[in-house]
Protein backbone atom coordinates (compact mmCIF):
# COMPACT_ATOMS: atom_id res chain seq x y z
CA UNK A 1 0.00 0.00 0.00
CA UNK A 2 1.01 3.55 -0.80
CA UNK A 3 2.72 5.19 2.28
CA UNK A 4 0.65 8.66 2.50
CA UNK A 5 2.69 11.11 4.55
CA UNK A 6 -0.71 12.51 5.76
CA UNK A 7 -1.38 9.14 7.39
CA UNK A 8 1.67 8.25 8.58
CA UNK A 9 1.61 11.94 10.60
CA UNK A 10 -1.55 11.37 11.58
CA UNK A 11 -0.91 8.15 13.47
CA UNK A 12 2.25 8.65 14.87
CA UNK A 13 1.44 12.31 16.24
CA UNK A 14 -1.75 11.31 17.16
CA UNK A 15 -0.85 8.40 18.48
CA UNK A 16 2.12 9.64 20.89
CA UNK A 17 -0.79 12.74 22.05
CA UNK A 18 -2.91 9.75 23.28
CA UNK A 19 -0.11 8.31 24.99
CA UNK A 20 1.22 11.29 26.36
CA UNK A 21 -2.53 12.11 27.72
CA UNK A 22 -3.12 8.48 28.80
CA UNK A 23 0.27 9.11 30.98
CA UNK A 24 -0.14 12.42 32.72
CA UNK A 25 -3.74 11.71 33.46
CA UNK A 26 -2.78 8.18 34.89
CA UNK A 27 0.10 10.24 37.07
CA UNK A 28 -1.93 12.95 38.58
CA UNK A 29 -4.73 10.33 38.53
CA UNK A 30 -2.67 8.91 41.68
CA UNK A 31 -0.96 12.15 42.57
CA UNK A 32 2.38 11.05 41.28
CA UNK A 33 2.88 14.43 39.88
CA UNK A 34 1.80 17.68 41.32
CA UNK A 35 -1.08 20.08 39.72
CA UNK A 36 1.11 22.61 38.63
CA UNK A 37 -0.35 24.81 36.33
CA UNK A 38 3.00 24.82 33.92
CA UNK A 39 3.68 21.15 34.01
CA UNK A 40 -0.51 20.89 32.89
CA UNK A 41 0.01 23.40 30.03
CA UNK A 42 2.55 22.07 28.66
CA UNK A 43 1.95 18.73 28.91
CA UNK A 44 -1.55 18.53 28.23
CA UNK A 45 -0.98 21.13 25.87
CA UNK A 46 1.71 18.98 23.83
CA UNK A 47 -0.63 16.43 24.36
CA UNK A 48 -3.68 17.76 22.42
CA UNK A 49 -1.55 20.12 20.48
CA UNK A 50 -0.21 16.66 18.74
CA UNK A 51 -3.68 14.61 18.92
CA UNK A 52 -5.09 17.85 16.38
CA UNK A 53 -2.04 18.24 14.61
CA UNK A 54 -2.50 14.60 13.52
CA UNK A 55 -6.56 14.68 13.03
CA UNK A 56 -5.74 17.74 10.69
CA UNK A 57 -2.70 15.89 8.90
CA UNK A 58 -5.61 13.23 8.33
CA UNK A 59 -7.71 15.35 6.59
CA UNK A 60 -4.94 16.63 4.55
CA UNK A 61 -5.26 13.46 2.29
CA UNK A 62 -9.51 13.85 1.68
CA UNK A 63 -10.63 14.61 -1.63
CA UNK A 64 -13.32 16.85 0.22
CA UNK A 65 -11.85 18.06 4.11
CA UNK A 66 -14.79 20.64 4.18
CA UNK A 67 -16.97 17.59 4.34
CA UNK A 68 -15.15 15.81 7.16
CA UNK A 69 -17.91 15.97 10.00
CA UNK A 70 -19.90 13.82 7.59
CA UNK A 71 -17.58 11.44 8.75
CA UNK A 72 -19.30 11.49 12.25
CA UNK A 73 -22.30 9.51 11.03
CA UNK A 74 -21.47 6.23 10.40
CA UNK A 75 -20.60 4.46 13.71
CA UNK A 76 -22.83 1.46 13.46
CA UNK A 77 -20.62 0.30 10.74
CA UNK A 78 -17.51 1.76 9.95
CA UNK A 79 -14.43 2.07 12.21
CA UNK A 80 -13.05 5.06 10.68
CA UNK A 81 -16.61 6.90 11.76
CA UNK A 82 -15.94 5.29 15.35
CA UNK A 83 -12.37 6.46 15.30
CA UNK A 84 -13.66 10.10 14.62
CA UNK A 85 -16.38 10.43 17.19
CA UNK A 86 -14.04 8.56 20.34
CA UNK A 87 -11.33 11.05 18.85
CA UNK A 88 -14.07 14.13 19.53
CA UNK A 89 -15.73 12.49 22.88
CA UNK A 90 -12.06 12.66 24.42
CA UNK A 91 -11.63 16.12 23.84
CA UNK A 92 -14.12 16.85 26.77
CA UNK A 93 -12.02 15.22 29.53
CA UNK A 94 -9.16 16.21 28.25
CA UNK A 95 -10.41 19.41 28.35
CA UNK A 96 -11.35 19.41 31.80
CA UNK A 97 -8.47 17.79 33.05
CA UNK A 98 -6.56 20.78 31.24
CA UNK A 99 -9.31 22.94 33.10
CA UNK A 100 -8.84 21.79 37.06
CA UNK A 101 -5.04 21.33 36.19
CA UNK A 102 -4.16 24.51 34.70
CA UNK A 103 -6.63 26.90 35.84
CA UNK A 104 -7.19 25.80 39.37
CA UNK A 105 -4.45 23.74 39.85
CA UNK A 106 -6.49 21.37 41.47
CA UNK A 107 -6.67 17.03 42.22
CA UNK A 108 -9.41 16.25 43.83
CA UNK A 109 -12.51 13.75 43.27
CA UNK A 110 -13.87 15.23 40.17
CA UNK A 111 -10.42 15.38 38.62
CA UNK A 112 -9.59 12.22 38.82
CA UNK A 113 -12.87 11.00 37.47
CA UNK A 114 -12.15 13.01 34.12
CA UNK A 115 -8.21 12.10 33.85
CA UNK A 116 -10.00 8.51 34.15
CA UNK A 117 -12.32 9.33 31.06
CA UNK A 118 -9.55 10.78 29.16
CA UNK A 119 -7.45 7.62 29.85
CA UNK A 120 -10.43 5.13 28.30
CA UNK A 121 -11.20 7.89 25.28
CA UNK A 122 -7.37 7.69 24.48
CA UNK A 123 -7.44 3.86 24.82
CA UNK A 124 -10.76 3.77 22.27
CA UNK A 125 -9.55 5.79 19.67
CA UNK A 126 -5.97 4.30 19.07
CA UNK A 127 -7.91 0.71 19.18
CA UNK A 128 -10.29 2.35 16.29
CA UNK A 129 -7.06 3.51 14.50
CA UNK A 130 -5.71 -0.08 14.80
CA UNK A 131 -9.00 -1.45 13.94
CA UNK A 132 -9.60 0.85 10.62
CA UNK A 133 -6.51 -1.60 9.81
CA UNK A 134 -7.42 -5.12 10.77
CA UNK A 135 -11.09 -4.71 9.40
CA UNK A 136 -9.57 -5.12 5.95
CA UNK A 137 -9.15 -8.58 4.77
CA UNK A 138 -7.98 -7.42 1.59
CA UNK A 139 -4.56 -6.59 2.95
CA UNK A 140 -3.09 -9.62 4.87
CA UNK A 141 -0.32 -7.62 6.58
CA UNK A 142 -3.31 -5.96 8.52
CA UNK A 143 -6.09 -8.17 8.57
CA UNK A 144 -4.37 -9.38 12.13
CA UNK A 145 -5.78 -9.20 15.45
CA UNK A 146 -1.92 -7.58 16.80
CA UNK A 147 -2.94 -4.85 14.38
CA UNK A 148 -4.53 -2.71 16.90
CA UNK A 149 -2.61 -3.40 20.14
CA UNK A 150 0.55 -2.57 18.04
CA UNK A 151 -1.05 0.78 17.65
CA UNK A 152 -1.74 0.63 21.26
CA UNK A 153 2.05 -0.20 22.59
CA UNK A 154 3.00 1.99 19.88
CA UNK A 155 1.13 5.03 21.62
CA UNK A 156 2.18 4.45 25.30
CA UNK A 157 5.80 3.95 23.70
CA UNK A 158 5.90 7.18 22.14
CA UNK A 159 3.94 8.75 24.55
CA UNK A 160 5.90 7.21 27.73
CA UNK A 161 9.06 8.48 25.85
CA UNK A 162 7.50 12.11 25.58
CA UNK A 163 6.10 11.87 29.10
CA UNK A 164 9.58 11.27 30.62
CA UNK A 165 11.06 13.96 29.11
CA UNK A 166 8.56 16.46 29.86
CA UNK A 167 8.76 15.23 33.54
CA UNK A 168 12.31 16.38 33.30
CA UNK A 169 12.15 19.42 32.07
CA UNK A 170 9.84 20.57 35.27
CA UNK A 171 11.85 18.55 37.49
CA UNK A 172 9.80 15.83 37.98
CA UNK A 173 11.99 13.39 36.02
CA UNK A 174 12.41 10.30 38.36
CA UNK A 175 12.72 6.41 38.30
CA UNK A 176 9.15 6.28 37.67
CA UNK A 177 8.50 8.32 34.76
CA UNK A 178 11.81 6.48 33.29
CA UNK A 179 10.73 3.30 34.51
CA UNK A 180 7.13 3.67 33.18
CA UNK A 181 8.69 4.81 29.27
CA UNK A 182 11.38 1.76 29.89
CA UNK A 183 8.60 -0.96 30.45
CA UNK A 184 5.75 0.71 27.53
CA UNK A 185 8.52 0.15 24.93
CA UNK A 186 9.81 -2.83 26.02
CA UNK A 187 5.85 -4.00 25.49
CA UNK A 188 6.28 -2.38 22.29
CA UNK A 189 8.96 -4.38 20.97
CA UNK A 190 7.72 -7.04 21.99
CA UNK A 191 4.28 -6.62 20.43
CA UNK A 192 5.60 -5.27 17.48
CA UNK A 193 8.31 -7.96 17.10
CA UNK A 194 5.16 -10.75 17.23
CA UNK A 195 3.51 -8.92 14.76
CA UNK A 196 6.30 -8.96 12.59
CA UNK A 197 6.82 -12.74 12.71
CA UNK A 198 2.86 -13.45 12.42
CA UNK A 199 2.84 -11.44 9.03
CA UNK A 200 6.02 -13.01 8.02
CA UNK A 201 4.49 -16.82 8.08
CA UNK A 202 0.84 -15.56 7.12
CA UNK A 203 -0.23 -17.36 4.34
CA UNK A 204 -0.69 -15.96 1.30
CA UNK A 205 -4.32 -17.25 0.79
CA UNK A 206 -5.64 -15.27 -2.64
CA UNK A 207 -3.75 -16.07 -5.81
CA UNK A 208 -4.33 -15.26 -9.66
CA UNK A 209 -6.40 -18.43 -10.31
CA UNK A 210 -8.82 -17.92 -7.74
CA UNK A 211 -9.03 -13.61 -9.05
CA UNK A 212 -9.67 -14.65 -12.27
CA UNK A 213 -11.64 -18.15 -11.64
CA UNK A 214 -9.55 -19.16 -14.68
CA UNK A 215 -7.22 -21.74 -12.74
CA UNK A 216 -8.76 -25.18 -13.88
CA UNK A 217 -6.79 -23.79 -17.47
CA UNK A 218 -3.50 -23.71 -15.72
CA UNK A 219 -1.48 -21.15 -14.77
CA UNK A 220 -2.93 -17.09 -15.14
CA UNK A 221 -0.17 -14.80 -16.23
CA UNK A 222 -0.75 -10.95 -16.94
CA UNK A 223 -0.91 -10.78 -21.06
CA UNK A 224 -1.79 -7.24 -21.89
CA UNK A 225 -2.93 -5.02 -19.40
CA UNK A 226 -6.06 -2.81 -19.61
CA UNK A 227 -4.61 0.30 -20.04
CA UNK A 228 -0.90 1.86 -20.75
CA UNK A 229 0.13 4.07 -17.30
CA UNK A 230 -0.59 3.17 -14.21
CA UNK A 231 -3.72 3.91 -12.80
CA UNK A 232 -5.01 4.83 -9.28
CA UNK A 233 -5.65 1.05 -8.38
CA UNK A 234 -1.76 0.74 -9.16
CA UNK A 235 -0.41 3.10 -7.58
CA UNK A 236 -2.63 2.92 -4.18
CA UNK A 237 -2.33 -0.70 -3.81
CA UNK A 238 0.57 -1.61 -5.69
CA UNK A 239 3.44 0.13 -3.84
CA UNK A 240 6.15 -2.09 -3.09
CA UNK A 241 9.26 -2.23 -0.91
CA UNK A 242 11.79 -4.53 -1.80
CA UNK A 243 12.26 -6.98 0.13
CA UNK A 244 15.88 -6.28 0.89
CA UNK A 245 15.22 -2.66 1.79
CA UNK A 246 12.10 -3.39 4.04
CA UNK A 247 15.30 -5.68 6.21
CA UNK A 248 16.98 -2.75 6.36
CA UNK A 249 14.00 -0.18 7.45
CA UNK A 250 13.32 -3.07 10.10
CA UNK A 251 16.32 -2.88 11.52
CA UNK A 252 16.86 0.76 11.35
CA UNK A 253 12.81 1.18 12.99
CA UNK A 254 13.77 -1.15 15.96
CA UNK A 255 17.19 0.13 16.44
CA UNK A 256 15.66 4.26 16.79
CA UNK A 257 11.84 3.39 17.77
CA UNK A 258 12.94 0.80 19.98
CA UNK A 259 17.03 -0.20 20.99
CA UNK A 260 18.49 3.29 21.58
CA UNK A 261 15.35 4.46 24.08
CA UNK A 262 15.55 1.35 25.83
CA UNK A 263 19.58 1.73 26.23
CA UNK A 264 18.94 5.61 27.08
CA UNK A 265 16.28 5.01 29.26
CA UNK A 266 17.99 2.49 31.39
CA UNK A 267 21.09 5.11 31.50
CA UNK A 268 18.56 7.39 32.91
CA UNK A 269 17.58 5.18 35.51
CA UNK A 270 20.74 4.50 36.99
CA UNK A 271 22.58 7.64 35.96
CA UNK A 272 22.02 9.32 39.50
CA UNK A 273 22.58 12.79 38.41
CA UNK A 274 19.14 14.46 37.05
CA UNK A 275 20.98 16.34 33.96
CA UNK A 276 22.45 12.96 32.49
CA UNK A 277 18.56 11.21 32.95
CA UNK A 278 17.43 14.28 31.52
CA UNK A 279 19.65 14.38 28.30
CA UNK A 280 18.92 10.41 28.37
CA UNK A 281 15.51 11.73 28.24
CA UNK A 282 15.40 13.45 25.10
CA UNK A 283 18.19 11.57 23.11
CA UNK A 284 15.71 8.62 23.73
CA UNK A 285 12.57 10.54 22.32
CA UNK A 286 13.83 11.62 19.51
CA UNK A 287 15.03 8.33 18.36
CA UNK A 288 11.65 7.11 19.09
CA UNK A 289 10.43 9.95 17.31
CA UNK A 290 12.48 8.24 13.91
CA UNK A 291 12.00 5.02 14.76
CA UNK A 292 8.06 4.94 15.12
CA UNK A 293 7.97 6.98 11.61
CA UNK A 294 10.15 4.54 9.98
CA UNK A 295 7.96 1.94 11.81
CA UNK A 296 4.67 3.39 10.13
CA UNK A 297 6.06 3.56 7.02
CA UNK A 298 6.92 -0.04 6.94
CA UNK A 299 3.01 -1.23 7.86
CA UNK A 300 2.14 1.15 4.72
CA UNK A 301 4.63 -0.30 2.54
CA UNK A 302 4.59 -3.53 3.54
CA UNK A 303 1.03 -3.71 3.21
CA UNK A 304 -0.18 -6.17 -0.19
CA UNK A 305 -3.17 -5.62 -1.56
CA UNK A 306 -5.10 -8.64 -3.50
CA UNK A 307 -6.33 -6.44 -5.96
CA UNK A 308 -2.94 -6.50 -7.83
CA UNK A 309 -3.65 -10.28 -8.18
CA UNK A 310 -5.40 -8.86 -11.28
CA UNK A 311 -2.19 -6.61 -12.14
CA UNK A 312 0.28 -9.65 -12.57
CA UNK A 313 0.73 -10.46 -8.49
CA UNK A 314 0.61 -14.37 -8.19
CA UNK A 315 -0.53 -14.51 -4.72
CA UNK A 316 -1.49 -12.24 -1.68
CA UNK B 1 -26.59 4.60 5.60
CA UNK B 2 -23.43 2.10 5.07
CA UNK B 3 -25.00 -0.66 7.61
CA UNK B 4 -26.10 -2.81 4.34
CA UNK B 5 -29.98 -4.07 3.87
CA UNK B 6 -31.04 -7.49 4.89
CA UNK B 7 -31.88 -8.17 1.83
CA UNK B 8 -32.18 -6.46 -1.39
CA UNK B 9 -36.03 -6.92 -3.63
CA UNK B 10 -33.97 -7.36 -6.68
CA UNK B 11 -30.04 -8.27 -7.56
CA UNK B 12 -29.43 -6.08 -10.31
CA UNK B 13 -26.23 -7.40 -12.27
CA UNK B 14 -24.01 -8.41 -15.01
CA UNK B 15 -23.24 -11.48 -16.30
CA UNK B 16 -19.80 -11.68 -18.58
CA UNK B 17 -18.91 -14.03 -20.92
CA UNK B 18 -15.80 -14.95 -20.70
CA UNK B 19 -15.81 -17.46 -23.82
CA UNK B 20 -16.83 -14.66 -26.29
CA UNK B 21 -15.34 -11.70 -25.15
CA UNK B 22 -12.60 -10.37 -27.34
CA UNK B 23 -10.84 -7.24 -25.56
CA UNK B 24 -12.24 -5.05 -27.86
CA UNK B 25 -12.44 -2.48 -25.21
CA UNK B 26 -15.86 -1.53 -26.38
CA UNK B 27 -17.75 -1.77 -23.60
CA UNK B 28 -14.82 0.08 -21.44
CA UNK B 29 -14.82 3.06 -23.93
CA UNK B 30 -18.79 3.09 -24.13
CA UNK B 31 -18.99 3.16 -20.36
CA UNK B 32 -16.48 6.00 -20.05
CA UNK B 33 -18.27 7.88 -22.51
CA UNK B 34 -21.68 7.50 -21.03
CA UNK B 35 -20.46 8.20 -17.33
CA UNK B 36 -19.02 11.12 -18.27
CA UNK B 37 -21.41 12.85 -18.86
CA UNK B 38 -24.12 11.09 -16.88
CA UNK B 39 -24.78 10.71 -13.37
CA UNK B 40 -22.49 12.35 -10.67
CA UNK B 41 -19.52 15.01 -12.30
CA UNK B 42 -17.31 13.93 -15.31
CA UNK B 43 -15.23 11.25 -15.10
CA UNK B 44 -12.43 13.13 -15.30
CA UNK B 45 -8.48 12.54 -16.87
CA UNK B 46 -5.68 13.73 -16.13
CA UNK B 47 -3.47 14.97 -18.46
CA UNK B 48 -5.09 12.81 -21.18
CA UNK B 49 -2.71 13.64 -24.28
CA UNK B 50 0.28 13.54 -22.16
CA UNK B 51 3.53 11.35 -21.45
CA UNK B 52 1.61 10.52 -18.25
CA UNK B 53 -2.00 9.89 -19.03
CA UNK B 54 -4.24 9.03 -15.94
CA UNK B 55 -8.03 9.03 -15.07
CA UNK B 56 -10.81 7.35 -13.54
CA UNK B 57 -12.40 4.38 -15.54
CA UNK B 58 -15.09 2.16 -14.03
CA UNK B 59 -14.20 -1.01 -16.14
CA UNK B 60 -11.23 -2.25 -17.23
CA UNK B 61 -9.94 -5.31 -19.57
CA UNK B 62 -7.59 -7.30 -18.49
CA UNK B 63 -6.26 -10.16 -21.20
CA UNK B 64 -4.38 -13.29 -19.45
CA UNK B 65 -2.60 -15.97 -20.40
CA UNK B 66 -4.40 -19.15 -18.83
CA UNK B 67 -2.49 -22.46 -18.99
CA UNK B 68 0.35 -23.90 -21.12
CA UNK B 69 0.44 -25.74 -24.26
CA UNK B 70 -2.17 -27.29 -25.98
CA UNK B 71 -4.97 -26.12 -23.60
CA UNK B 72 -3.27 -22.35 -22.60
CA UNK B 73 -5.47 -19.70 -24.17
CA UNK B 74 -5.80 -16.11 -24.40
CA UNK B 75 -8.81 -14.82 -22.45
CA UNK B 76 -10.22 -11.49 -22.09
CA UNK B 77 -11.55 -10.23 -19.07
CA UNK B 78 -13.67 -7.32 -18.30
CA UNK B 79 -13.05 -6.35 -14.52
CA UNK B 80 -15.83 -3.93 -12.57
CA UNK B 81 -17.71 -3.56 -9.83
CA UNK B 82 -19.64 -6.74 -8.68
CA UNK B 83 -22.58 -5.24 -6.98
CA UNK B 84 -21.98 -7.56 -3.98
CA UNK B 85 -24.35 -8.70 -1.71
CA UNK B 86 -22.31 -7.88 1.78
CA UNK B 87 -19.11 -5.82 0.54
CA UNK B 88 -17.47 -4.42 3.02
CA UNK B 89 -16.52 -1.42 0.77
CA UNK B 90 -19.99 0.00 2.12
CA UNK B 91 -19.70 -1.06 5.91
CA UNK B 92 -16.45 0.56 5.95
CA UNK B 93 -17.08 4.28 4.76
CA UNK B 94 -17.64 6.76 7.63
CA UNK B 95 -19.73 9.27 5.82
CA UNK B 96 -22.59 7.16 4.10
CA UNK B 97 -21.65 7.93 1.09
CA UNK B 98 -21.18 4.41 -0.25
CA UNK B 99 -24.45 2.41 -0.01
CA UNK B 100 -26.17 -0.68 -1.77
CA UNK B 101 -29.86 -0.15 -2.51
CA UNK B 102 -32.60 -1.99 -1.23
CA UNK B 103 -34.61 -2.12 -4.34
CA UNK B 104 -32.31 -3.47 -6.61
CA UNK B 105 -29.24 -4.33 -4.84
CA UNK B 106 -26.79 -1.26 -6.69
CA UNK B 107 -24.00 -0.07 -4.94
CA UNK B 108 -23.78 3.53 -5.26
CA UNK B 109 -21.59 6.22 -4.10
CA UNK B 110 -23.03 9.48 -3.13
CA UNK B 111 -20.81 12.07 -4.80
CA UNK B 112 -22.33 15.06 -2.65
CA UNK B 113 -21.42 13.52 0.78
CA UNK B 114 -18.01 11.31 -0.34
CA UNK B 115 -15.07 12.96 1.39
CA UNK B 116 -13.00 11.06 -0.58
CA UNK B 117 -10.97 9.41 2.79
CA UNK B 118 -10.51 6.66 -0.31
CA UNK B 119 -11.23 3.46 2.29
CA UNK B 120 -13.91 2.26 0.39
CA UNK B 121 -11.20 1.31 -2.33
CA UNK B 122 -9.12 -0.16 -0.19
CA UNK B 123 -11.88 -2.53 1.15
CA UNK B 124 -12.74 -3.62 -2.24
CA UNK B 125 -10.73 -6.80 -3.51
CA UNK B 126 -11.52 -6.47 -6.44
CA UNK B 127 -9.87 -3.05 -7.67
CA UNK B 128 -13.41 -2.02 -8.44
CA UNK B 129 -13.06 1.82 -6.77
CA UNK B 130 -11.09 4.37 -8.35
CA UNK B 131 -10.85 7.58 -6.66
CA UNK B 132 -10.92 11.27 -9.13
CA UNK B 133 -8.52 13.40 -8.24
CA UNK B 134 -10.33 16.06 -10.03
CA UNK B 135 -13.26 16.01 -8.04
CA UNK B 136 -11.74 14.78 -4.86
CA UNK B 137 -14.81 11.49 -5.07
CA UNK B 138 -14.74 8.21 -5.26
CA UNK B 139 -15.88 6.46 -8.54
CA UNK B 140 -17.37 3.00 -9.54
CA UNK B 141 -19.94 1.21 -11.97
CA UNK B 142 -23.16 2.38 -10.94
CA UNK B 143 -24.83 -0.08 -13.15
CA UNK B 144 -25.93 2.93 -15.36
CA UNK B 145 -28.55 3.44 -12.44
CA UNK B 146 -29.31 6.93 -14.79
CA UNK B 147 -29.64 4.22 -18.26
CA UNK B 148 -31.94 1.44 -16.71
CA UNK B 149 -34.71 3.45 -15.40
CA UNK B 150 -34.65 6.22 -17.77
CA UNK B 151 -37.74 6.85 -19.36
CA UNK B 152 -36.19 9.03 -22.06
CA UNK B 153 -34.11 6.78 -23.86
CA UNK B 154 -36.02 3.96 -25.73
CA UNK B 155 -36.61 0.83 -24.30
CA UNK B 156 -33.75 -0.98 -25.90
CA UNK B 157 -31.30 1.11 -24.24
CA UNK B 158 -32.46 1.05 -20.69
CA UNK B 159 -29.61 -1.53 -20.01
CA UNK B 160 -26.13 -0.52 -19.00
CA UNK B 161 -23.94 1.02 -21.50
CA UNK B 162 -21.57 -1.77 -21.79
CA UNK B 163 -23.31 -3.99 -22.63
CA UNK B 164 -25.25 -1.83 -24.84
CA UNK B 165 -22.10 -1.63 -26.66
CA UNK B 166 -20.77 -5.01 -27.07
CA UNK B 167 -20.65 -6.47 -30.18
CA UNK B 168 -19.89 -10.16 -29.52
CA UNK B 169 -22.43 -10.31 -26.62
CA UNK B 170 -20.10 -10.92 -24.42
CA UNK B 171 -22.36 -8.34 -21.47
CA UNK B 172 -25.61 -9.83 -20.07
CA UNK B 173 -27.90 -6.97 -17.81
CA UNK B 174 -30.57 -8.04 -15.52
CA UNK B 175 -31.93 -9.36 -12.53
CA UNK B 176 -29.73 -12.56 -10.58
CA UNK B 177 -31.74 -12.77 -8.08
CA UNK B 178 -34.83 -13.87 -9.71
CA UNK B 179 -33.95 -17.48 -10.83
CA UNK B 180 -36.47 -17.54 -13.61
CA UNK B 181 -34.71 -14.33 -15.75
CA UNK B 182 -32.55 -14.87 -18.67
CA UNK B 183 -29.08 -14.31 -16.70
CA UNK B 184 -29.58 -16.67 -13.89
CA UNK B 185 -30.77 -19.35 -16.09
CA UNK B 186 -27.85 -18.46 -18.36
CA UNK B 187 -25.53 -18.58 -15.24
CA UNK B 188 -27.21 -22.28 -14.56
CA UNK B 189 -26.47 -23.35 -18.25
CA UNK B 190 -22.83 -22.12 -18.22
CA UNK B 191 -21.42 -22.83 -14.75
CA UNK B 192 -21.33 -19.24 -14.39
CA UNK B 193 -19.18 -18.64 -11.12
CA UNK B 194 -18.09 -15.92 -8.29
CA UNK B 195 -14.87 -13.98 -8.05
CA UNK B 196 -13.18 -15.01 -4.93
CA UNK B 197 -15.84 -16.34 -3.47
CA UNK B 198 -13.71 -17.56 0.02
CA UNK B 199 -13.97 -13.75 0.97
CA UNK B 200 -17.61 -13.57 1.42
CA UNK B 201 -18.69 -10.22 -0.23
CA UNK B 202 -21.15 -12.50 -2.48
CA UNK B 203 -20.68 -10.70 -5.93
CA UNK B 204 -23.41 -10.62 -8.24
CA UNK B 205 -22.31 -10.08 -11.14
CA UNK B 206 -21.12 -13.20 -12.45
CA UNK B 207 -18.73 -14.86 -14.59
CA UNK B 208 -18.86 -17.53 -17.60
CA UNK B 209 -15.85 -19.57 -18.07
CA UNK B 210 -14.55 -20.43 -21.80
CA UNK B 211 -15.78 -23.45 -23.27
CA UNK B 212 -13.39 -26.07 -23.10
CA UNK B 213 -11.68 -25.97 -26.96
CA UNK B 214 -13.13 -28.20 -29.66
CA UNK B 215 -10.73 -28.01 -32.32
CA UNK B 216 -8.16 -29.94 -33.85
CA UNK B 217 -5.20 -29.06 -30.76
CA UNK B 218 -7.94 -31.30 -28.11
CA UNK B 219 -9.28 -33.66 -30.26
CA UNK B 220 -5.44 -34.54 -31.18
CA UNK B 221 -3.48 -34.02 -28.49
CA UNK B 222 -0.74 -35.94 -29.93
CA UNK B 223 0.04 -34.91 -33.51
CA UNK B 224 -0.16 -31.41 -32.45
CA UNK B 225 2.53 -29.34 -31.12
CA UNK B 226 1.79 -26.44 -28.73
CA UNK B 227 3.64 -23.96 -30.76
CA UNK B 228 2.01 -21.00 -32.35
CA UNK B 229 0.74 -21.57 -36.36
CA UNK B 230 3.42 -19.98 -38.02
CA UNK B 231 3.34 -19.81 -41.90
CA UNK B 232 5.60 -22.42 -43.07
CA UNK B 233 7.40 -22.16 -46.49
CA UNK B 234 5.04 -24.24 -48.16
CA UNK B 235 1.91 -23.70 -46.45
CA UNK B 236 2.39 -19.66 -46.77
CA UNK B 237 1.09 -19.67 -50.14
CA UNK B 238 -2.24 -20.38 -49.81
CA UNK B 239 -4.41 -17.58 -48.99
CA UNK B 240 -6.64 -19.46 -46.27
CA UNK B 241 -3.20 -19.69 -44.52
CA UNK B 242 -2.07 -16.31 -44.49
CA UNK B 243 -5.75 -14.96 -43.54
CA UNK B 244 -5.76 -17.67 -40.39
CA UNK B 245 -2.36 -16.47 -39.53
CA UNK B 246 -3.61 -12.56 -39.76
CA UNK B 247 -6.22 -13.32 -37.42
CA UNK B 248 -4.49 -14.83 -35.16
CA UNK B 249 -2.42 -12.64 -34.81
CA UNK B 250 -4.79 -9.95 -33.81
CA UNK B 251 -6.94 -11.56 -31.77
CA UNK B 252 -4.17 -12.61 -29.75
CA UNK B 253 -3.24 -9.58 -29.43
S1 LIG C 1 -16.92 -5.20 -6.33
FE1 LIG C 1 -15.83 -3.96 -4.84
S2 LIG C 1 -16.77 -1.92 -5.02
FE2 LIG C 1 -18.19 -3.39 -5.97
S3 LIG C 1 -19.63 -3.96 -4.32
FE3 LIG C 1 -18.00 -5.53 -4.38
S4 LIG C 1 -16.52 -4.79 -2.84
FE4 LIG C 1 -17.83 -3.04 -3.35
S1 LIG D 1 -14.02 7.61 -0.32
FE1 LIG D 1 -16.14 8.35 -0.13
S2 LIG D 1 -17.41 6.55 -0.54
FE2 LIG D 1 -15.34 5.81 -0.11
S3 LIG D 1 -15.29 5.35 2.10
FE3 LIG D 1 -14.56 7.48 1.87
S4 LIG D 1 -16.40 8.74 2.07
FE4 LIG D 1 -17.12 6.65 1.70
Amino acid sequence: MHPSYSVIIFTTASGAGYGLLVWLALFRMFGVIPAERWLGFLGLGTALGLITLGLLASTAHLGHPERAWRAFSQWRSSWLSREGIAAMATYVPAGLLGLGWVIFETGGFFLGLVALLAIIGSGITVWCTGMIYASLPTIRQWYQPLVPPVYLAMAMATGGLLYNALAHMFGHGSALSAGAALLAVIAALVIKGLYWRVIDSAPKKYTAEAATGLGHLGKVRPLDPPHTQPNFIMREMGFKVARKHAVKLRGLAIIFAFLIPLFALVLALFAGAPAVSGVAGIVALLSGAVGVIVERWLFFAEAEHVAMLYYGAEAA
Amino acid sequence: MTTLPTSTKKKLGLVIDLDICVGCQACATSCKEWNTGGYSAPLSDIQPYGADPDGAWLNRIHTYEAGTGPEGRTVHFPRSCLHCEEPACVTVCPTGASYKREEDGIVLVNPDTCIGCKLCSWACPYGAREYDPAHGVMKKCTLCVDRIYNENLEEEDRIPACVRACPTGARHFGDLGDPNSDVSKLVAAREGYDLLPEFGYKPVNKYLPPRPRRDAYSQDKSTVAAAPIEPSDNEAGTMAAKLFTWADRMLSR
